[in-house]
């Protein structure tokens, strides 16, 4: 057993930042979506507008810091273990099994991790933001994009995301609570430290 | 306070200064407007000293000096009554148009024209009369307040005591023309509001935005026309020029893309808000996006006949005539008061704080004319139809009052009716009840052919809303339309946020939220259950 930094100051500030912007993007979003009424739509409105700007330099800052320290490699995917992963979530968890992934500094995500964060990264954010900006700027758009593209249509694929991000969240926050004991993967995202196992056998 | 007067003055001072340092914080920003002296005083011409034995010698008196004044009004529309549109090609105005009120002004000369700028058009078949005395002054430039042109008399004041309204035993006198005379000066709102307040047979009954609770009213009315708010006239916005008044409800300058209207720049016409506030004129950015699509009045003018006067809302035509056992006509009022039949002019509904109607409008107004023949098989009928539409960039969403009724048509001929109900005559719908006969008077007089034949039909009216705008603060918040249950509900061709959205999406976005959520309890549970199984 060793004790060792696996989540570093930075990092940390950007993820519960980014949980914090994402919970207030999410209900004020469906808000202005009109699913509810909780703060009206203006207030909803200009709160959303907040939130996104700073979720936008939150991760402008976090690109920068991925590519500088190259924490990116965390995020390649690879097959190698997946389904044993899978496989665990599915079955070995009730049956006692043991997570069949060993996480150390350098990879410290395992394959199934890997790939939802980076679906999270390069496929529900990329289409957030874009369709987010262009819901923002509506009144902006150049003639020629005016012409091929209509709110209704920027509207519903903003709105989808936000339904994948949603689902992503619950999944993600579930996951969490799957370590040794309940709290067990959330502490080090607090602490930044984890007790990394050695591939040593219990009793 | 008498209290804290007596046991701390120095106190009571403080709380004075306090209170009035909080009331001219409340009232800055808008200044009430302070007007230039006059550089002539009526009271000092020989020619203003009387007497007069009409309302006519004093325009007389006024021409003496204001030589070309008489010019000017007769080629305006106060005068003419006659408007060509441009868009349409269509002849409208007071002359040729028929509403959903008292229907035309033809064969009602004696009331209608009371309220033209003149004196004695008794009968619109020809022209008003052309003596440049005929013009009156007057109406617009009196300031005393006791010149009123009397109901019936075709533009003149009544000379003699005379009773009005008829049966209420309330004698009008003559009014004092020299003192009028002499203290004539710009027009005031009262002026404007002498006729344009009573439109429709009363106060408040036409138009919805305008009565006489702008005469003087709260800054919470209308921040303009307050006293306490800019304290504007009519005329502050409807800029004239050769008496030529600006602002039009035919030819709405329905997106007004001028902006500021600065000396050397631009046409000077100050009858739309971007005329003084310009296209931007919110400080958050969002709001100045609405612009193009949204008349700043469908925001800021929540709803209309907001000052206590009610305004006609329906207006059935079909039931006038009834009259009790007596064969004495009756008159009945709704629990507010006001009055929901007469067997004059049939049944009304009246509103107050009514919420207007919407509709893309790009400014034009089409009129169903007296002679058009329209489809009867299809009511309501609409007297006039608004242009525009969604994807016009010439148009926006603007506030409309919609007058509802019923009146009389030509089943034969497929045509609306002129109708005649007022007039000393034994024909008038007013002195008779009798429908038929004052249909067939309304046509032999005014020379529409009648097949004899008649019903009534629903129709609709819509008059634009632009008055009674009270201050920012009381505009409509996004939520008015940003929602399930939206003001703007089915006007079409635009997607309002909170609003609108994809049935589909939202069931299959909740669905697989729902599925989610379903397969982690699952597997939670799962986890409790197997983890219990293990430790026993």
């Amino acid at each position: 057993m060793s004790r060792v930094m696996i989540f570093k100051r930075f990092e940390r500030f950007w993820h519960w930042f980014q949980a914090l912007l994402i919970f207030s993007l999410l209900i004020t979003g469906f808000e202005i979506h009109g699913s509810y009424s909780l703060l009206h739509f203006g207030d909803a409105t200009q709160l959303h507008t907040i939130a996104a700007w700073s979720l936008i330099v939150l991760w402008l800052f976090a690109i920068f810091w991925h590519i500088t320290t190259g924490e990116w490699r965390q995020y390649v995917p690879t097959r190698d273990g997946l389904f044993a992963v899978i496989h665990y979530y599915l079955i070995g968890t009730f049956t006692g099994a043991e997570h069949p992934y060993r996480k150390t500094s350098k990879a410290k995500h395992n394959p199934l991790q890997r790939l939802a964060y980076l679906f999270f990264k390069l496929v529900i954010s990329p289409i957030i933001w874009v369709s987010g900006l262009l819901y923002l700027f509506y009144n902006d758009w150049p003639a020629v994009l005016a012409g091929a593209l209509n709110l209704e249509t920027v509207a519903l694929v903003h709105t989808a995301a936000a339904f994948a991000m949603l689902v992503f969240i619950i999944a993600h926050v579930y996951m969490t609570t799957m370590g040794h004991t309940l709290t067990s993967h959330i502490k080090p995202m607090v602490t930044g430290y984890e007790e990394l196992d050695e591939p040593a056998k219990k009793p | 306070m008498a209290k804290l007067t007596k046991t701390h003055p120095g106190k009571y001072l403080v709380v004075t200064a306090l209170a009035a340092l909080l009331m001219f914080a409340s009232t800055s920003g808008v200044a009430a407007v302070e007007r230039s002296p006059a550089t002539a005083d009526h009271s000092k011409f020989k020619a203003l000293k009387g007497p007069f034995e009409s309302a006519s010698e004093v325009t007389a008196a006024c021409l003496k000096c204001h030589t070309e004044a008489a010019t000017q009004i007769k080629a305006t529309t106060h005068w003419t009554w006659l408007y060509e549109h441009q868009e349409t090609g269509q002849t409208l105005g007071k002359n040729k148009v028929i509403n959903s009120f008292c229907g035309m002004a033809v064969t009602n000369e004696p009331r209608c024209t009371s309220c033209h700028v003149g004196y004695g058009w008794k009968d619109m078949k020809q022209p008003p009369p052309e003596a440049d005395s005929a013009v009156d002054c007057l109406v617009c430039h009196d300031t005393t307040g006791d010149y009123w042109k009397f109901p019936t008399l075709a533009g003149d004041p009544t000379y003699v005591p005379r009773e009005w309204p008829k049966g209420s035993g309330k004698m009008v006198q003559p009014p004092d023309l020299p003192n009028i005379a002499q203290n004539v000066g710009a027009s005031g709102r009262a002026n404007c509001g002498s006729c344009h307040f009573y439109g429709g047979g009363g106060d408040g009954v036409k138009h919805g935005d305008l009565d006489s609770s702008l005469v003087s009213p709260d800054r919470s009315l209308d921040v303009h026309m307050s006293p306490d708010g800019a304290n504007f006239s009519c005329s502050d916005c409807h800029s004239t020029w050769g008496h030529s008044v600006s602002g039009s409800r035919y030819q709405v300058n329905a997106k007004d893309t001028l902006g500021i209207d600065i000396p050397g720049h631009t046409d000077l016409s100050r009858a739309s808000c971007e005329s003084c506030h310009g296209a931007e004129p919110h400080k958050k950015e969002k709001l100045n996006h609405h612009v193009d699509k949204l008349a700043c009045q469908t925001c800021h003018v929540p709803a209309f006949a907001r000052g206590g006067v009610p305004t006609k809302m329906w207006w059935d035509w079909s039931t006038a005539g009834k009259l009790d056992e007596n064969g004495e006509p009756i008159t009945t009022y709704d629990e507010a008061g006001h009055v929901s039949y007469l067997s004059e002019k049939g049944d009304f509904r009246h509103g107050e704080n009514v919420v207007p109607h919407y509709a893309w409008f790009d400014g034009t107004v089409e009129y169903t004319m007296v002679d058009e023949q329209f489809d009867i098989d299809n009511p309501p009928l609409e007297i006039n139809r608004l242009d525009g539409e969604p994807n016009d960039p010439g148009s926006r969403i603007w506030p409309f009052k919609l007058m509802r009724g019923k009146q009389p048509f030509d089943t034969e001929r497929k045509t609306l009716l002129a109708t005649h109900v007022f007039g000393a005559d034994d024909s008038s719908l007013w002195s008779n009840y009798d429908w038929p006969k004052a249909l067939k008077f309304a046509s032999e007089e005014s020379g529409m052919p009648f097949s004899g034949e008649f019903d009534f039909i629903e129709t609709r009216m819509y008059w634009p809303i632009t008055h009674m705008v009270p201050p920012a603060d009381q505009a409509l918040r996004c939520g008015s339309c940003h929602s399930a249950e939206s003001r703007l509900a089915g006007i079409g061709g635009i997607y309002m946020p909170g609003h609108n959205s994809n049935p589909w999406l939202d069931r299959i976005g909740w669905l697989v939220v729902a599925l989610t959520l379903a397969g982690v309890v699952i597997h939670a549970l799962a986890r409790v259950v197997f983890r219990r199984r293990k430790q026993s």
